[in-house]
């Protein structure tokens, strides 16, 4: 499977650094209201949630919009896979918007789609993610790490009886 | 174009009242930068310092930097200045959170309170729109129920400082809160912003902060990440502040007993892989503020039905005074006595410090019990969390608590007992153990605080980065109990870090991995200006930190004021590693003057002055 950002939460501290990334990557200002990744932080929960497109393997937006305006691009080395936005083609219906059950696809303030590309391979935001809450790699890995560690703890719990 | 600064003020006029907005003047934001530095230009030039500090004409400011809101690491500090009602000098606090990002993404570099509003008020910035609401039914409410009740008011991604019951009732070392436990903690900022009846500050900004140099920026911002993330902020990413107890142990100055001692047998108890391995629910690591690649913050749940209850905190600072000297030992009850003060929104130094000379005072029959109402033996825990709950809302012997330690002990005619400089309470580090600390404490503009100019960092940490060292090839770690050194390294710091408050980023940043020419290096790529290199950007300092002086003289005090307790001076430690050690200020001062350009009397000359700009 090809490598993608994935999310920890249970590491995530709420520091905010990676939509400080973002938009000054894409936007050449530091504005976390025009990240493609967002943070929200519960205080009450102790918690901090990332949410960021998920490059879906069939995904919503695409299939919503009317203007042929979302394709997928594979990386140069073929290594990742991410659902990307034809500034020319995209109309600025929202369809898309709609359509995302993640709203990880919002219309800026150029008039057209945004939504993550994973900076065409090479994403930033995992370069400033020091607590590892956010990681580019195959979601298999992490998904084999997590499944082990379900294992470790009921191995921790297990008596013979 | 502004870069970096936004080149807005506002000033709120609370009398009239009325709200406008002024351009930041560019010669002077490239005179003094920001935060500490814009903020004591500002309050220099508008405020007559012998004013009372709670006086109507008095000023409050929120000043942040222009490094605040970028990528820059722990660029999300703001500043609150004026003058200080505990200490009659100058008053400028540092709090993280998410409040300062917000202020510069609403378009302000520095917002001004004036005068004192009729009602209760708050004031909601949302980007250009300012108005000033009721706040009648918040007052009287603690911090966290305010910061909740004011976001459910105005917008849901605003962010709020505020004052709690300690603000106020004018309680001299009350805080400014914001986001759920971060504090403007020291000097008593919060009864300033009570005497104003201003009861918070919500704002919510929607602009981005643009920088100068964009390639410049990234590359510098770059090399700052990479430096952050060594070894030494792995293991405050892990434990937070309280990994310090360990090593103010080591050197034996952990203030115990009102500093008598400065080792506590018990110390294991409050360490902080103690407080990660109980009471803290994110084990490994904390919550951060935004743009910060350490996260220091802890948060914390009591189960123990007698405390039960969860926060921010305990910093190192809140364990050192009220778990060691006042010497109880207990971090559920550190911990629980810490989340009263921030939702009482009061300093936990100060508070700590307070009740530990009262129990010195009592423990020595200077205080009687009649007086207190209570038996107050160190390490009385009950006694500790009533008071500190008395002081905030100045109930009985609170009353007199919250006037701080030094008119508490003066009052008894024991001024000895209090332990402070400039009537401002040391933070967790006993001086004869570090006589960096000792020079710091002594001289720095708001008093016995250790975050202004931390020339211990060079010992307590080793810190061998800065420009301070490599310049003058040191290596490793100073050593503590050497004194003639320190005039010199104090003056560096202190210059140092005048421009590390100004620039908008947490000092955590440069005591932990980055120093002079990492600041210097965001600062001219955010801002454009060309600091003049290394010597300019020291001169900058020097000359933030001599206005601050000034500020002070003219407000009263004198180089009399550069002084440590009888305890420091001529009590030797009586044991541990620093064993028979006072501070050797006598032998530091005259030589820390000369190096200034002050006067034997501790005044700046005029020489000074004219080459600082400041004549």
């Amino acid at each position: 499977m090809s490598k993608n950002l994935v999310i920890d939460i249970s590491r995530c501290t709420g520091c905010g650094y990676c939509e400080l990334i973002c938009s000054f990557t894409h936007h050449r200002e530091f504005n976390r209201l025009k990240s493609r990744i967002q943070v929200s932080v519960f205080l009450e929960k102790q918690l901090a949630v990332p949410v960021v497109c998920h490059q879906c393997e069939d995904p919503w937006c695409m299939k919503a919009c009317p203007a042929g305006a979302l394709s997928v691009e594979s990386g140069e080395s073929g290594e990742v896979r991410m659902i990307v936005v034809d500034k020319d083609k995209c109309v600025g219906c929202k369809m898309c918007t709609l359509a995302c059950p993640f709203g990880c696809i919002a219309i800026g303030d150029q008039g057209y789609a945004e939504k993550c590309n994973l900076c065409h391979g090479d994403p930033q935001c995992v370069k400033f993610c020091r607590a590892g809450a956010l990681r580019f790699e195959d979601p298999q890995t992490s998904l084999a790490f997590k499944k082990k560690s379900v294992a470790e703890r009921l191995a921790a719990s297990y008596q013979e009886v | 174009m502004w870069y970096g600064w936004t080149g807005n003020v506002l000033r709120v006029d609370l009398e009239k009242p009325q709200v406008t907005v002024e351009s930041l003047n560019p010669r002077v934001a490239e005179k003094y930068l920001g935060g500490r530095g814009l903020g004591i230009k500002y309050l220099y030039d508008e405020v007559d310092p012998t004013l009372d500090a709670l006086d109507p004409r008095s000023k409050l400011l929120f000043a942040t930097g222009p490094l605040t809101g970028t990528g820059a690491p722990g660029g999300s500090r703001y500043m609150v200045l004026s003058k200080s009602p505990l200490t009659g000098a100058i008053a400028h606090s540092s709090a993280g959170g998410a409040l300062a990002m917000s202020l510069k993404q609403a378009g302000y570099d520095l917002v001004i309170f004036e005068g004192k509003s009729r009602r209760p008020v708050y004031l909601y910035i949302d980007d250009d729109e300012v108005m000033l609401r009721d706040a009648d039914h918040l007052w009287g409410r603690d911090s966290i129920e305010t910061e909740e009740a004011v976001i459910a008011e105005t917008h849901p991604d605003a962010k709020v400082a505020c004052i709690g019951p300690a603000g106020e009732n004018k309680v001299l070392f009350a805080c400014i809160m914001s986001d759920m436990g971060r504090a403007a903690g020291r000097s008593g900022v919060g009864a300033v912003m009570g005497s104003k009846n201003l009861k918070a500050l919500a704002v919510h900004g929607t602009k981005g902060v643009k920088v100068a140099d964009n390639a410049a920026f990234m590359k510098a911002m770059q090399a700052a990440y990479q430096k952050v993330l060594s070894d030494g902020t792995e293991h405050f990413h892990q434990i937070g502040t309280p990994a310090v107890l360990e090593l103010t142990k080591s050197l034996g100055v952990l203030p115990t007993r009102n500093f008598k001692y400065g080792t506590n047998p018990e110390w294991e108890k409050l360490s902080g892989d103690r407080l990660a391995t109980t009471l803290s629910t994110r084990k490994k690591m904390g919550l951060a503020c935004p743009a910060c690649p350490v996260g220091c913050g802890r948060v914390t749940k009591i189960t123990n039905p007698k405390y039960a209850s969860s926060g921010v905190g305990p910093e190192y600072e809140t364990i050192g005074i009220i778990g060691s000297s006042c010497y109880t030992n207990d971090l559920e009850v550190v911990s629980k006595a810490g989340f009263i003060c921030n939702e009482m929104g009061m300093d936990t130094i100060c508070a700590g410090a307070a009740i530990a000379c009262a129990m010195e005072m009592y423990e020595d029959g200077h205080l009687p019990m009649r007086d207190v109402g209570m038996p107050l033996n160190f390490g009385n825990a009950e006694a500790v969390l009533q008071l500190i709950e008395d002081m905030a809302l100045r109930r009985g012997f609170g009353n007199l608590l919250a006037d701080g330690s030094f008119r508490l002990a003066s009052r008894y005619g024991h001024p000895e007992y209090f332990m402070g400089a400039k009537k401002l309470d040391f933070a967790s580090y006993d001086p004869r153990g570090l006589q960096g600390m000792g020079l710091g404490y002594a001289t720095n503009s708001r008093g016995g605080c250790h975050i202004r100019g931390e020339v211990h960092d060079l010992s307590l940490y080793a810190v061998d980065h800065w420009r301070v060292s490599i310049d003058r090839g040191i290596k490793g770690a100073t050593d503590p109990l050497r004194w003639d050194d320190k005039p010199e390294l104090a003056v560096a710091v202190q210059d140092w870090f005048s421009v590390l408050d100004s620039c908008g980023m947490c000092n955590f940043m440069f005591f932990l991995a980055m120093n002079e020419d990492d600041c210097r290096a965001l600062v001219e790529a955010g801002t454009g200006m060309d600091m003049g290199g290394h010597k300019g950007l020291m001169l900058m300092g020097e000359r933030i930190f001599n206005l601050e002086r000034l500020f002070n003289f003219k407000a009263g005090l004198t180089g009399r004021d550069d002084t440590l307790p009888r305890r420091m001076l001529e009590e030797p430690m009586p044991e541990g590693p620093a064993k028979g050690m006072v501070v050797h200020l006598k032998e530091m001062l005259p030589e820390y003057y000369r190096l200034r350009g002050w006067s034997a009397d501790g005044v700046p000359s005029k020489a000074k002055l004219e080459q600082l700009g400041l004549s």
